[in-house]
């Protein structure tokens, strides 16, 4: 189906993907030594079974937008978010992309067991981008979000794995971000944290930032998105307001 | 941070990975800092000696093999610093290649999660072995002093001699990660291939015990002899290295160097189709 794309990005755009595929070749038999590789690559006995994860793929994302991502299992959400926080380079295509790319899925990825929260805060924030002055100064918001209290001083290991959540949350929502991704709905720590987690989350989608929202969930997709694309098989099969997405992946649904 | 200009990332503009990839380090440079802490904290956070155990490490291994084999060379006096030396300089390297292996193992799980420039870790990785070469040299003067082996203005010039080392071992380390990546089987084969290259080096035994094999071609033809060397005759020897001495050891640091951060940058794009 025909989608309206940009053929440059301009002012107000945020992402930008022009025929993105990404291509996983499977060899047919697995090749573990570097003997087998290069005997089999003189002979020319290396098969590979292709397979398209994404299939030339447009979009565009303008700011402000809280932009849905809606499709069935193994439909390449995933893969997309992949390629929009440059985790995955794809095989083919344009990737543009305005700002700092937040990719909430992850949270503590990186923690160290052996360090501190203190340490693992300023691992963290760098691993994110961030220097080390610009985390200094979010110290404090991240202690009293994170109610972490005076385990801020103990190894990580020695913390719950509701503190570890807690702690990644608060130093990944610690910045505004540009771009945010959201994989599913968040739910870290007890009720009482998750309430705190959803007031952060507002703040930041109202806070300028430009939203990625991948879901199962069609109620999601037409009540929070204003824009919103159908994946089906590493494709973008039609997209449209959130509402009229959400009716086409139930349509999709009932087949 | 609302001052700073929205950066754009745009893959059709980009100038080479290699380049690309420079930037990108200037830019997560505090990351480099964190991680070199990371793995000097981490490492001994548990042992009661701590960082002490980048210096005993050393000495332990010399106090061994002076007992072993100072008869067999018949360097009695000298063999402890001799050895000394030639180990601080192979530690580095054998410690900072297999780490480099290790962390892009483990830091493999990272990569499918968060953008940061792939070749954070191992220079990371470099970094801290730097780290511990400072740590060495304590016990390294010790021995020096305690056996009357003098130390000499040449060993000025040590910077130099571990800044090839250094740009050598991360030349070989981005190589090594990238074929590990591609080949798992690499990270088993490793620490064969290392124990037997430190056995054709001159590290425990004097160098003229090589010089007849192969007319000598056995240590020519190896990378770590010319650089070892040059770190040697500026500790141990006392002896400034010739001209040629210096443009041999850069040759082969500066082009290692290069080459392993091409085919890394080159080939880090595809790893995250792997593993």
């Amino acid at each position: 189906m025909a989608e309206p794309f940009l053929t440059e990005p301009d002012d107000e755009t945020a992402v930008f993907l022009r025929d993105i595929s990404v291509e996983y070749r499977i060899p047919t038999e697995r090749i573990g030594t570097i003997k087998e590789y290069i005997i089999k690559r003189v002979t020319g006995k290396i098969h590979h079974q292709s397979f398209y994860a994404l299939k030339e793929v447009n979009l565009s994302v303008q700011r402000g937008e809280i932009f849905g991502v809606i499709g069935r299992n193994g439909a390449g959400k995933s893969t997309l978010l992949k390629v929009i926080s440059r985790v995955l380079y794809p095989t083919t295509g344009r990737v543009w992309i305005k700002g700092i790319v937040s990719p909430l899925l992850e949270l503590g990825a990186g923690f160290h067991p052996e360090l501190t929260g203190m340490e693992n805060i300023f691992l963290n924030g760098t691993l994110l981008g961030h220097s080390r002055a610009d985390i200094k100064s979010k110290i404090p918001e991240i202690l009293d979000f994170s109610e972490i209290g005076d385990f801020i001083n103990a190894p990580i290991r020695t913390y719950s794995s509701g503190m570890v959540a807690r702690l990644g949350f608060s130093v990944a929502t610690a910045w505004q971000p540009d771009i945010l991704i959201l994989d599913e709905v968040l739910s870290v720590g007890d009720t009482g944290f998750q309430k705190k987690c959803s007031i952060r989350m507002q703040q930041l989608i109202k806070g300028d930032a430009t939203v990625l929202l991948v879901t199962h969930s069609p109620t999601l997709i037409a009540e929070l998105c204003t824009k919103a694309v159908l994946m089906d098989h590493g494709r973008i099969v039609s997209s449209g307001t959130g509402a009229e997405i959400s009716a086409s992946y139930l349509k999709l649904l009932e087949g | 941070m609302a001052a700073e200009p929205a950066l754009i990332y745009d893959s059709a503009k980009t100038r080479g990975v290699a380049v690309e990839e420079i930037r990108s380090i200037i830019r997560y440079k505090d990351l480099l800092m964190q991680l070199i802490r990371r793995d000097i904290v981490a490492r001994y956070k548990r042992s009661t000696l701590g960082v002490l155990w980048t210096m005993l490490n050393p000495l332990g291994t010399m106090i061994i093999l002076s007992i072993v084999f100072s008869r067999l060379f018949n360097m009695r006096g000298v063999y402890p610093a001799y050895i000394i030396t030639g180990l601080v300089a192979w530690n580095f390297f054998a410690q900072t290649t297999q780490f480099s292996l290790n962390t892009t193992l483990w830091g493999s799980g990272l990569y499918h999660k968060i953008y940061m420039p792939r070749t954070a870790f191992i220079l990371s990785v470099t970094g801290g072995g730097l780290v511990n070469v400072g740590f060495a040299l304590v016990p390294l003067v010790l021995i020096f002093l305690f056996t009357g082996v003098p130390l000499r203005v040449s060993a000025l010039l040590l910077p130099f001699a571990v800044l090839l080392l250094a740009m050598f071992a991360l030349g070989f380390s981005l190589l090594l990660s990238t074929a590990t990546v591609f080949f798992p089987d690499v990270a088993e084969f490793f620490p064969v291939l290392i124990s037997a290259w430190m056995y054709l080096t001159p590290i425990i035994y004097p160098e003229e015990l090589l010089m007849d094999v192969l007319n000598g071609w056995i240590l020519k033809i190896n990378p770590l002899y010319h650089l070892i060397k040059i770190f040697r005759m500026v500790l141990f020897d006392g002896v400034v290295p010739s001209g040629m001495e210096w443009l041999v050891a850069f040759l082969i640091a500066a082009i290692t160097m290069v080459i392993g951060w091409l085919v890394f940058t080159n080939k880090s794009k595809s790893f995250g189709y792997y593993g």
